[in-house]
């Protein structure tokens, strides 16, 4: 019997891989990645049994995602200096775009719901 | 000493063991400072890893010869993801909508406002074509942005920045917009601020982070189809 760790890691790297190979024969834009967790998804409706082994794996790696965007932040933060006299529009246009679609996206996700009577059991909280 | 530094400074290990060292510490300030969320602890560690790399005279690519192998695990994250989304699946389902709806709107304003503001200040089309795919997940905009005439190095800084804005702003925001909805919350924050949104999402609520994580991929593939078509307005 392979231990559940181990039967969890492999699922999650052959989807990966196999999101990749899809991802790179269909030429589609979607990352390797991002096709993976459709697969993954499949699987988890399918299979009773990956839903437990994934489980552990999943809420360690989750639990930790901030960690995993440190190594490119570093690389980010360090390539700041070669924007030079662009730095200050681009950086204007970052901050209000980004409050503006989640402002937008979060009031249009809340009127819609609320249009097509919709109400969710986590309504409430802060 | 210097023997053991110089040895040190090249062996992959050093590096990994100053990531994952760095993130811990900026955990520790994270809660001793009551968790404010522009202080997010992966900001404050890549600061303070920056300022270490800047001191020691490292480059970036001896640095990440060490963290790679931190960075390599955001793929597998990635897939995971399946299973909040697999756990919310009826909740999804039913918010079909609001889901498709918020989706083209929030990506939609993401890319245009970015443009309109970069534009008025007169700036070049290849900082455009960069800037354009921003909300996507880094290796969509990196695509994209390469795909019309930017540069992917360039594409990736405006991601991180904007993911870092995302994570930072959306708690204030969303509580000054009155928005109690957490699939709302969590699919507006994962939609503009990519993976950097969706980790914090997860930060706040499980249900957020769920919906996170469908609004970062979503919008993946809502950023492929409008980032091309909507810059083309402004060259």
């Amino acid at each position: 019997m392979v231990p559940p760790t181990i039967v969890a890691i492999l699922a999650v790297l052959l989807c990966q891989l196999a999101g990749e190979v899809i991802s790179q024969a269909s030429h589609l834009p979607v990352p390797g990645p991002v096709l993976g967790m459709a697969l993954m998804l499949g699987g988890l409706i399918i299979s009773e049994r990956l839903r437990g082994v994934i489980r552990p794996l999943a809420a360690t790696i989750l639990g930790n995602l901030l960690l995993l965007f440190v190594p490119a932040g570093v690389g980010a933060l360090m390539q700041l200096g070669s924007l030079g006299s662009n730095a200050l529009p681009l950086l204007l246009a970052i901050v209000v775009s980004t409050i503006a679609a989640i402002a937008v996206a979060a009031v249009t996700f809340t009127l819609v719901a609320r249009l097509t009577g919709d109400r969710d059991q986590s309504g409430g909280g802060a | 000493m210097t023997d053991i530094w110089s040895y040190l400074a090249r062996d992959p290990l050093l590096w990994l063991a100053m990531t994952v060292a760095a993130y811990a510490m900026g955990l520790v300030l994270f809660n001793r400072t009551g968790r404010v969320p522009v202080l997010n602890p992966a900001m404050m560690a890549m600061a303070l890893l920056a300022l270490v790399l800047l001191a020691t005279g490292t480059s970036f690519e001896t640095y990440f010869e060490g963290a790679q192998f931190v960075h390599f695990l955001l793929g597998p994250a990635t897939v995971c993801l399946a299973l909040p989304l697999y756990d919310n699946l009826d909740r999804v389902r039913r918010a079909a909508l609001p889901i498709l709806v918020a989706l083209f709107a929030g990506s939609v304003t993401a890319i245009l406002t970015a443009l309109a503001i970069a534009h008025a200040f007169g700036t070049g089309p290849d900082l455009l074509a960069a800037l354009a795919p921003k909300s996507a997940t880094a290796a969509v905009a990196l695509g994209i942005a390469e795909q019309s005439g930017g540069s992917p190095t360039l594409a990736a800084l405006m991601v991180f920045l904007t993911g870092l804005c995302g994570a930072a702003c959306a708690t204030p925001l969303l509580n000054a917009l009155r928005i109690r909805d957490w699939r709302a919350r969590g699919f507006a924050t994962g939609l503009a601020a990519h993976g950097f949104g969706t980790a914090r999402a997860f930060n706040v609520n499980p249900t957020a982070g769920a919906f996170a994580g469908l609004g970062m991929g979503l919008n993946a593939l809502m950023t492929a189809v409008l980032a091309p078509l909507l810059l083309r307005l402004f060259l």
